[in-house]
C-alpha cells in the first residue's frame, strides 16, 4: 500500500521532523494549541495519539487530513502517533510541551503556624502550571510577598528551576495572621500563616512493641505555656543501637508524633523537635 | 537482555536483581532547600518511585486504572487514569517497559512533605489493538516527578515527561 501522511503543524508549531515510512509528525507542539494533520493518499485510515496523559483517535480520509482543535491535546508528554490503514501501520512520535502561559499555581507554604521571630521559618514552594495543569518547566519569575498588619512586607523574587520556585522568609516580631502571596504573571495565590508565640517546651516519649517493630509516640507536645504545638511540626526520633543510628522524621498529627522503629533490645531511643530534646528510652523489651 | 544496576551514590537500594529489572543509576542529590535528606528517606522515595513504574505498567497493560491507586495521587493519578480510560474506549492498550533510569533528587521541602526528582528514562512503548501490535518505539524522556508522603509510602503527585 502506498501511503503518505503529512502532519502539518499550525503556524504556531516550530518544527516538523521527517520520520520513517513517509510519516511526518511535528517534533513538538504547545499544549492546547490547535493544529492540522494533513494527509495525502486515498482511502480511509485511523490516526491514534497515545501518551501517558491522553489517548486520542481520529478517523482520517487520507486526501483530507484531520484537525485538532485548541484544547484537544493538552497533556504534556510524549505521544506515539499511529496511522492505521487495514493491516498497515505507520508510526511517529510527538512531544507536547507545556504552554508558556501560567494558568494556576501549586503553592505550598509552610508551616501554617509558627512562632514569631524565626529566621527563615516560613517556606514557600511554588509550581507554575499552564492552563492545562502541566508544570511549566521553562524558567519563570515568581514573586512571593509576606505581609501582615504588624510589620513591613517581605518580598522575594525567585526564578523557577525545573518547574519549582522556592524561598524562605522570617516570621515577624509580633503575633499576627500573615498573608503569603505568590505571583507568576497575572496569576496569584495566597496562603495564611499564623505567627504564634512559643516553642515546644519538652518532649515526652513512650514505646511499646507492635508486632516486630517498636511503636514510639510522643505525649501531646505543648509549649511552655501549655499551648498545643502546630500539627506539621517535625519530630525526629533517633534510635541508637550498637553505635548505629536510625532516624525518622515525623510530623505532628493532632499534637502527637508516632513512628515505628526497629525493636532492638538495648537500643536507646530519643526524640527531638527544633532545639528541644525529649527523654531517652532504653528498650529492654522483646524484639531482636 | 542485559540489565545493570548502577549506583553511583553511597545509597544502596533494596532492589531485586532479575532479568526484568531496569538498570538504575542514582546521581547524588543536589538539593534546593534547606532540609537534609536522610538516607532512609532517600531510599524509600526511590524505592516507591520505581515501584510506581511497575504499577503504571500493569495499569496500562490491563487497562485497569485502579492499579495506579497505591502509587499515584492528584494530577498524576488523574492524567494516567484519563489515558488508560481513553485507550480502553478505543480498544487499545499500551505496554510500557522501563529499560533504564538515571535519577536525581533535586528538592526536599523544608517541612518534609514533598520531594522532587528528575529521571531520564529509556523505555519501550508498544501499542496493541486487542492482541495485535500496532507500533513500538524506544523512547528517551526526562521526567519531572513530585512525590508526597502517605501513611505507608511516597506517592507520585506530579509525573510529567519532556523530550531531552
Amino acid at each position: 500500500m502506498t501511503r503518505q501522511l503529512l502532519l502539518m503543524a499550525s503556524l504556531s508549531m516550530p518544527v516538523v521532523a521527517a520520520l520513517a515510512q513517509g510519516i511526518q509528525v511535528p517534533k513538538n507542539i504547545s499544549a492546547g494549541s490547535a493544529f492540522t494533520i494533513a494527509t495525502s493518499g486515498s482511502g480511509d485510515a485511523v490516526l491514534y495519539l497515545i501518551g501517558q496523559g491522553q489517548a486520542l483517535r481520529r478517523d482520517v480520509k487520507l486526501d483530507r487530513g484531520a484537525s485538532f482543535a485548541a484544547g484537544d491535546v493538552y497533556a504534556a508528554g510524549h505521544y506515539m502517533v499511529l496511522l492505521v490503514q487495514g493491516a498497515s501501520t505507520d508510526v511517529g512520535e510527538l512531544d507536547v510541551l507545556p504552554s508558556p502561559n501560567p494558568g494556576s499555581l501549586g503553592f505550598l507554604a509552610k508551616p501554617s503556624r509558627l512562632p514569631v521571630n524565626v529566621h527563615n521559618g516560613i517556606s514557600g514552594a511554588v509550581y507554575v502550571f499552564d492552563p492545562y495543569h502541566n508544570v511549566i518547566t521553562a524558567p519563570m519569575s515568581v514573586s512571593l510577598e509576606l505581609s501582615s498588619s504588624s510589620g513591613t512586607p517581605q518580598t522575594r523574587t525567585v526564578a523557577t528551576h525545573l518547574g519549582l520556585a522556592w524561598t524562605t522568609m522570617d516570621s515577624s516580631s509580633k503575633e499576627s495572621s500573615a498573608r503569603l502571596t505568590a505571583r507568576a504573571g497575572s496569576i496569584s495565590s495566597t496562603r495564611i500563616i499564623a505567627q504564634v508565640p512559643g516553642d515546644p517546651c519538652s518532649l515526652s516519649i513512650t514505646a511499646k512493641l507492635n508486632g516486630s517493630k517498636l511503636q514510639v509516640q510522643t505525649a501531646p507536645v505543648r509549649d511552655c505555656s501549655g499551648n498545643a504545638i502546630p500539627d506539621g511540626t517535625i519530630v525526629t526520633f533517633t534510635e541508637t543501637f550498637n553505635d548505629a543510628q536510625s532516624t525518622v522524621d515525623v510530623p505532628l498529627k493532632q499534637g502527637i508524633a508516632s513512628a515505628q522503629m526497629p525493636a532492638n533490645r538495648g537500643a536507646k531511643i530519643s526524640a527531638a523537635s527544633g532545639v528541644v530534646a525529649g527523654n531517652e528510652i532504653r528498650w529492654e523489651g522483646g524484639g531482636q | 537482555m542485559i540489565r545493570r544496576l548502577l549506583l553511583t551514590s553511597v545509597l544502596i537500594l533494596p532492589l531485586p536483581l532479575s532479568a526484568e529489572e531496569p538498570s538504575v543509576r542514582i546521581e547524588p542529590a543536589q538539593l534546593q532547600g534547606s532540609r537534609p535528606l536522610e538516607k532512609q528517606t532517600e531510599s524509600s522515595v526511590i524505592r516507591d518511585y520505581l515501584q510506581s513504574w511497575k504499577s503504571m505498567q500493569a495499569a496500562f497493560d490491563q487497562n485497569q486504572t485502579s492499579k495506579l491507586d497505591p502509587n499515584f495521587i492528584g494530577t498524576a493519578r488523574e492524567r494516567l487514569g484519563e489515558a488508560i480510560g481513553g485507550e480502553a474506549k478505543l480498544g487499545l492498550h499500551t505496554h510500557y517497559e522501563d529499560r533504564s533510569h538515571d535519577l536525581q533528587i533535586v528538592f526536599y521541602s523544608p517541612e518534609g512533605l514533598s520531594i522532587q526528582l528528575i529521571d531520564t528514562v529509556i523505555y519501550e512503548q508498544q501499542v496493541f489493538e486487542k492482541d495485535k501490535p500496532l507500533g513500538k518505539r524506544t523512547v528517551t524522556q526526562r521526567y519531572l516527578i513530585v512525590l508526597t508522603p502517605s501513611d505507608v509510602r511516597w506517592q507520585v503527585r506530579i509525573f510529567q515527561s519532556s523530550a531531552i
